[in-house]
Parts: C-alpha cells; structure tokens; sequence
C-alpha cells in the first residue's frame, strides 16, 4: 500500500460510510474508505436493496393472481425461486459496482480489509488476520453499521433458523415459516414469503404489529396480513426453538404465561439489531458505547477527538438514508462548511415495503398527546381516492396529525400502495416547516394518490371534500 | 464581466458595519491582497483585501458611511482587458442604496428574484414601522429596511402566537432563515424581550444609530460628537447588563506583600517577561473558578452554561473605548505565558486589529484601575458572562496584625456578579480562593 496519510479514513462503506467518503473527497479531502465485506455495505448488499428486489417478485406474483379482476386470463403462473433469488444478487451486485466506479471516479481510496483504531489518528488495517497497512488520518469516521440481535435460547444457525441473510438466499420455499419479530424486516419477510405461497406466522413480543408505526396504521396492517392468510401473535414470545428431523418446534408463550407450541420447517429471526462496536479498537479511547451503540453528539463526534461515528452504529433511527445524511452533515462540519445543521430525526422517514406498503414521518399520534400537545387529526382512506381505485388499491389510510396551536406537522403516516413514494412529500413540508395553510394551498396533481394527502391535511381541520 | 465587491461579514455575527475610509481609489489597478478599504465593526477595524485582481472602475458607497448592511455592493472591479463601457447597464444590484438591500445571498441567481419580491412588496414595506404578523403563517413579513425577512410558514405561526417580533430574532436556518428553534429560543431567552410590543428596544438593538427616548439635552453650546461603533456597541451592551442582569457586589481585602516579593524575585531572573500585578490577578482568577467551576458559567436563558475552558476577559482602555482580549485557558498558562499573551493583546487592542476570536467569549472579566490610584469600584458586568472582578490599586495601609497594627501593601477587589448565575454565597467562595491565591501566590504555582 503506497498512500497511508488521508485527510479522512472511513470505516465501512454501507450508506453512511460510502457517501461520507464521497462528499469528503467532493470537498477535497484526501480520502480512504476501508471496508472488509462488499462495497455498499449491508443496505446495498443484504438489506433494503435485495429485499426490495424481493418483494417485486411477491407483488408482481400478486398482481398476477389478480389478474382476473383486470380483464387479463393468466393460466399456471408458478415463482421460480432461484431465478427470484439470483435477480436479487444481480441487483445487489449491480448497485455495489455502482459504488465503487463512484468512489474511483470521486478519487477515493479503497482499502480492503478490516479497519481498527490504534490511536493518535492511526488506523490498522487487517485481512484475514495480517496486517495489510496502517493509515494515518485526522479524521476517522467510523461506520461499521449493525447485524441481527440474536436472543439467548434462539439463536440461528443458518440452515432451519435464519437471519435476514439466510433470509434472501433461501434455496427451498418454506412450506410453513415463523417469523420472529414485526419490525420492518421481520414484516418484509412475512409479506415476501407469505405473498409466494408460504403459511407464515408472526410473532411480536409488544401489543401490535410494526410497533414504532402509528397504532391505527399497525392495526390496519394487521386486518390487512390476516386476510392475506397470514397468522398473527402478538403480545407473545418465542421461549423455544427445538430442531428435529429438519424441522422447528416453537414454543410461544402469551402475556397470561399460557405456552402453546407449533412446528416450522423455517424460522426468520428478526428482533432488532446490534451496533458492531467490537474489534474496531474503541478499548481505551474515550468513545462511549451504550447498548451497542456508539455514543456522539450533533455533528457525529465521539468522545474521542479526531473519531467520528454514524449510521446504524450510533442511535436510532436505525436507516439507510439517516446514516448518509449524517454522514454527509459530520464531513461537512469537519470541512467547516457553511449552514450545516444537525440532523432532526422528527424529519426522517420511514418506509416498510410490505404489501401494502406502511410509510410514516414524525410522531405518532400516541407520542404526539403524550407530549402534550393539542392535536388536530386528519384521515383520508384510499377507498375515497380515484386513482387508488382505478389501480385495484382501494385499501390504504393517510392520517396527518397537526399541533392545533401552530398548525405544525407533527406526524404523518401511511398505508396503502405506493406510499412510501409519498412519504418524501410530507418530509419535504416538514422539514421546510411547513403549516396546515401551506399544504391545503399546495396543488395536487390530479389523479394520483397523492391527493390523499391532500384530503388528509383538509380533513384534520374539517375540509375535506371527498368522504 | 465586472466583479461586484461586496461588504465583507467580519465576524459570523456582523450584520453591518461601517466603511470608514477607502484605501484605494477608482481607477487604481488592484492585485489579489491589495487592501481595498477599511472597515469599522462594533470593537474593531480590519482591512478589506481583494480577491480578485483588476482596476477598480466604480466606489459605490463612500468611505465614512455607516451602517452598511453585510452584502451591500461597495464597488465594482473591471477585469484585464475590460474598460469602463462594460459598465454600461451593468447593475450590481441597485447597489447604490445600501439600506435596501441586506443580509441575502449575494449570488447572481438570487439577486433576481430578490430585487422581483422587493418590488411586489406593497408600499408599506418601506415603511419603518413593525411588520404586519397578526396573520396566521401568512405572507413573508418584510424588515424595516424593506427586505423579506426570511422565515418558515411554522416560525411566522408560532412569532404571530406569541406576538414576537420577527425581526428582532436571528435565523439559523439554512441561508439564515428564521426556523421554529429560533423562534422557540427567542421566547425561552426572555421572550419579553422580544415581543412585539417591547420592538422600539430591541430595533435599537439591530439599528444602535437610533437614539432611544433621552431626556433633551441642556440649552446652550455644544459640539456634536456622533458615535463610533464601538461606542454605540458599550452604550447598547451595557445599557442591556444594567437593565437585565440583577447585578451583585461583594469586595474583599487581599494583602500583596508575598505576592510583590514574589513578582520581584521573578522579574529578576530574567528580561524574557516583566511580570505584573494583573497578570497574577489573571492566574489567581482563572485558578479560582476552576476550584469553583460553577461560577465558570454563563446565564442562558432557559439554562445555565457551565463552560469548560476557564478563560479570562480583561478589560483594555483604548482610543474611543475599551475592548476586552481573551486569554484562553488561563488556569494551564504560566505567569510569564500569561504576561507576554496579554502584552500583545493589548498592543493589538490599542491598533484596533483583535480578530472577534480573541476579544469574544469567557464568562469572567477582570477590568483594573489600580493603575490610576482608584482604591475600589464597581465594574458592570459585561453579558453575557456572569462576573467581573474590579481591581483597586495596591496601597500601603495599617492593619491589624496579632492584635497590633502593622503596615501592609493592601489592594481591594470588588465582584460584581450575575445573581441569575451566582448567588451570594457562591461568589463570597469564589472571592475566598481568590483571596487565597493573591496572599499565598505560591499556590498559584502548584
């Protein structure tokens, strides 16, 4: 390794490492991105993109056994489940060239292999256990990201019990899945398994389903999955997994303690995440670690000056698109931009891309009142909506929830088709900091679902025309 | 195409200034690092230098003019090989009017449509009264000097709610914009302050030019001396400590005799320093808050700011006023550190060429007057630190020793303190360790 002095070493090149690195080097910082696995880290490779591509294949497969009710006679459609999966790792291989052509073509350097902190700036580099070169840089963000929490007593091994990974390169089609957790991932699974034929039952510890998602739209989820054919337990645990005879048997266990147990030929293990805090030389610094994530500041700092943290390896929300916009914001700080401003993750969306598809923004209603605000709440279903109709989607909700006081957007959130290409239209008037005036004076093309939100926003104050 | 020179922002927090005098004049070929003019802030002068090189075909604003709003156009440069025909129907911006124009981006593709909103604002936005923000999150509200205030539809709800004025709040939003934390912070500081009804004041306070209501002035002759920025910046800032901070003043006697025997043997050592008085007042101060770091803090409104470096203000007469240098970090500097840093602070201070940096920031100022035989005096607390310690001269007085009076060299230091941040006994402690380090200075060294 010739070069060894950077302006900036990032550790990891998910999507808060990667885009850091690249508005660094746009700013003309000498750059180096140290990554062990595959470029694009696991957003790119083994979470949104794969499963996106995933569930295409599931509403593609959907839509065709409905095709009926479009006029279209489809006879003997079956799911070819290699051919699903490797269209999988075609995207995600796609998109991870992507990466590193855009990371040449920005000049930054590529190092292969594992990164750790030594001190005093220096960060060692290993692959298979040799040490490959040491860098030296001012700053080091570090970007490690996170990888499924495993419980004690559950934990995967890869062929009966998986995690997401196993998860998206299955090589049979579980005839009966479990899925524990209703996260996010947990759902994404549940809706692509169960969509291609699969018997597939939840399990969720809390009192509903997507427990960070707005009471109203977790209970419409549910309503939603149930008739899909889907079996929900909620308020549940899993106590057991016992393997036999290349089956699971699960053994659940409700809030009154009553068990009951049920056999699988597949379990998806799907309950949070941990921060990968370890081997990465944070041992005697002064960079904090709470629940395996790592502690910083507004602009990304750690305790330890010089080392910076973002994306999945610090706080929640734990996204994608939160990890590139703070690593953006912590590159820029560093280069002393102008009018960089912390991240308000009042501001972040979230997408779920179940069918239907959950998006939400800001807080719920529930976090709303408990804050004590005065609320005004709007709700518009789809089934009001022309084009929702026109497409066969006339299942869907917009709710909007507003401080009645300043008319601020405190929350929106979604269910139905498409909605997580809505979402971004609420995030954009909430970060503009928009009113309840400001979005009911908004045009809103006509037809398109988004009018939805439009509906939403009229009907928290009483104007609503269509229901 | 002709370079429009912009009034530089000095200092993050300058929104005008004034231009005092122009270095070069129209026609003079410029090279990058000429000094074009200079430019007088609240406390300092400093030079303009050029960017660009070219001759400086246009002055737009004379030297001498006050007031001129950050941003404003103050000359135009033509490049090699243009002449004076490319400023044909070249506008930099309607420049000549400064109080038109203000803070905005000065970019070409913001210019447009700022000049268009200008004009499509009705009349009364040239009108110097308060704007209209009874409305819900209604139109953009416009300054006095007729620009667009920027702010969020949530900001202008939230500043209507609470009858605060929009523009007496600073936006920290992107390109400036007034967004609901400024607002937010705006009632958290002393929302009072700010609301719409209390905006004569704090116009004054973004426009110190205007004279608040004084009482006329005495018959008979007099010079008019117009104020200095520097001048109108203690008037206002000081105006504001007596009137907002509920001041405090505890004094105390501190015998200097080890502490003058000490400087002697020290001075004598070497010619690389001349240790004095006030560079041990500087040390013992720093040494004394951190014993105390609660003292070490400034008031925030909503919350106390307990800061982290224990820096010293001292307060330096200069030609037209004072102004306060820094020195950071005095509790890890040596006496001869301090004393050298404070020299060149205070040489600098005297030629008016401190950078913000070094005269902002601290929670703690030491103003002395020993040097003019003052034997006591109550300084005002200089916001928004919390503390300042006066300093009498030193003066041989009669004591009581063991029951005996005795001559020692006496000196008197009074603190005055913010009572939001320091209560009685809080600043009595803080004197003590003071006290403690004055009479036995070698602790000071420990």
């Amino acid at each position: 390794m010739s070069e060894t002095k950077f302006d900036l070493a990032v550790v990891g090149s998910g999507p808060g490492g990667y885009v850091a690195a690249i508005r660094a080097a746009q700013l003309g910082m000498k750059t180096a991105v140290v990554e062990r696995e595959h470029l694009g880290g696991i957003c790119l490779n083994w979470g949104c993109i794969p499963t996106k591509t995933l569930l295409r294949t599931a509403d593609v497969f959907t839509l065709i056994n409905h095709a009926e009710t479009f006029g279209i006679k489809v006879e003997g459609a079956s799911v070819d489940l290699k051919k699903t999966v490797d269209r999988s790792r075609q995207v995600a291989g796609q998109l991870s060239g992507g990466v590193k052509h855009l990371l040449k073509k920005n000049k930054v350097t590529v190092i292969d292999g594992h990164g750790k902190l030594k001190g005093g700036g220096k960060l060692e580099v290993t692959k298979d256990d040799k040490v490959v070169t040491t860098l030296e840089a001012r700053h080091i963000i570090l970007a490690t990201g996170a990888r499924a929490r495993t419980l004690p007593g559950l934990e995967p091994d890869g062929k009966l019990i998986w995690t997401y990974k196993e998860a998206l390169v299955p090589d049979v089609m579980p005839k009966k899945l479990l899925v524990v957790g209703s996260g996010a991932i947990g759902i994404e699974f549940a809706s692509f398994f169960n969509a291609l034929g699969a018997d597939v039952t939840v399990v969720e510890v809390m009192d509903r389903i997507l427990p960070v998602e707005d009471a109203e739209i977790s209970s419409l989820a549910e309503k939603a999955f149930k008739k899909q054919g889907m079996t929900i337990h909620k308020g549940t645990t899993v106590s057991d997994l016992k393997k036999s005879g290349g089956k699971v048997t699960a053994t659940f266990k409700d809030k009154k303690d009553k068990t009951s147990t049920d056999t699988f030929d597949r379990v998806i293990l799907a309950v949070g995440i941990v921060g990968n805090v370890e081997n990465i030389g944070l041992e005697g610094t002064k960079v904090k670690v709470e629940k395996t994530h790592v502690v910083v500041d507004e602009y990304s700092r750690t305790g330890e000056p010089g080392v910076y943290a973002i994306g999945d390896l610090t706080g929640p929300p734990w996204l994608a698109h939160k990890a590139s916009h703070e690593g953006v914001i912590c590159v820029e700080k560093i280069a002393g931009e102008k009018d960089v401003h912390p991240l308000n993750t009042a501001n972040i969306p979230g997408c779920t891309y179940c069918n239907p598809q959950v998006a939400s923004v800001g807080l719920t209603e529930a976090a709303a009142k408990e804050q004590g605000y005065e609320l005004k709440v709007g709700r518009f279903p789809f089934i009001g909506n022309g084009k929702a109709i026109a497409l066969g989607e006339p299942e869907g909700l917009i709710k909007t929830i507003f401080d009645a006081k300043t008319g601020e957007m405190l929350g929106a959130h979604m269910i139905g088709a498409e909605v997580t290409e809505l979402i971004q239209g609420y995030g954009i008037a909430k970060t503009l900091e928009t009113t309840e005036i400001d979005l009911m004076h908004a045009i809103f093309p006509h037809p398109t679902i988004s009018e939805a939100m439009h509906e939403s926003v009229l009907d928290a104050y009483g104007k609503v025309i269509h229901i | 195409m002709p370079i429009t020179i912009t009034m530089p922002a000095l200092s993050p927090t300058m929104t005008e200034g004034t231009l005092a005098n122009w270095q070069a004049k129209e026609g003079d070929t410029i090279s990058s690092g000429d000094v074009l003019a200079e430019i007088e802030t609240d406390k300092a002068t400093m030079e303009v230098e050029a960017v660009d090189e070219g001759t400086l075909a246009k002055i737009l604003i004379k030297g001498g003019t006050e007031n001129v709003a950050v941003n404003t156009p103050i000359a135009i440069l033509l490049e090699e090989g243009e002449d004076a025909s490319a400023l044909e129907g070249y506008d930099a911006g309607s420049a000549p009017e400064p109080e038109k124009e203000k803070s905005g981006d000065s970019s070409k593709e913001e210019e447009a449509p700022k000049k268009k909103a200008d004009k499509d604002e009705p009349k009364k936005a040239k009108d110097d009264t308060a704007p209209d923000v009874k409305g819900s999150s209604g139109p953009a509200p416009v300054s006095k000097k007729g620009e667009r205030i920027f702010s969020s539809p949530l900001a202008r709800r939230i500043a209507a709610n609470e009858g605060l004025d929009l523009k007496a709040i600073e936006g920290t939003g992107p390109h400036g914009r007034i967004i609901k934390a400024d607002v937010e912070k705006a009632i958290a500081s002393g929302g009072a302050k700010a609301k719409a009804e209390a905006a004569a004041p704090k116009a004054a306070q973004s426009a110190p030019a205007q004279p608040q209501a004084v009482t006329p002035p005495p018959e008979g002759d007099y010079e008019e001396i117009p104020l200095t920025s520097m001048r109108k910046t203690i008037a206002r800032r000081l105006t504001e400590a007596k009137q907002t901070i509920p001041h405090f003043y505890l004094t105390i006697e501190c015998e200097l005799d080890n502490l003058l025997a000490m400087r002697k043997e020290l001075n004598g050592r070497s010619d690389e320093y001349k240790i004095s008085v006030n560079d041990f007042v500087i040390r013992a101060s720093a040494l004394a808050l951190k014993k105390l770091p609660a003292a070490n803090a400034c008031w925030g409104g909503d919350k106390i700011l307990q800061y982290k470096d224990f820096d010293i203000s001292v307060a330096v007469a200069i030609e037209g006023g004072l102004i306060t240098p820094v020195v950071r970090n005095a509790d890890q500097k040596g006496l001869a550190g301090i004393s050298n840093e404070m020299k060149e602070l205070a040489g600098r201070a005297k030629e008016g060429k401190l950078k913000p940096e070094e005269y902002q920031g601290g929670c703690f100022s030491i103003s002395n007057l020993g040097m003019y035989g003052i034997r006591e005096f109550s300084a005002v607390i200089n916001p928004p630190q919390s503390a300042i310690l006066a300093i009498g001269t030193g003066e041989m007085r009669p004591v009581v020793k063991e029951g005996a009076l005795a001559m020692a060299t006496m000196m008197s230091v009074t603190l005055s303190c913010d009572h939001r941040v320091i209560d009685g006994a809080m600043g009595a402690e803080l004197l003590k360790y003071f006290k403690g380090y004055i009479e036995e200075p070698l602790t000071m060294m420990l």
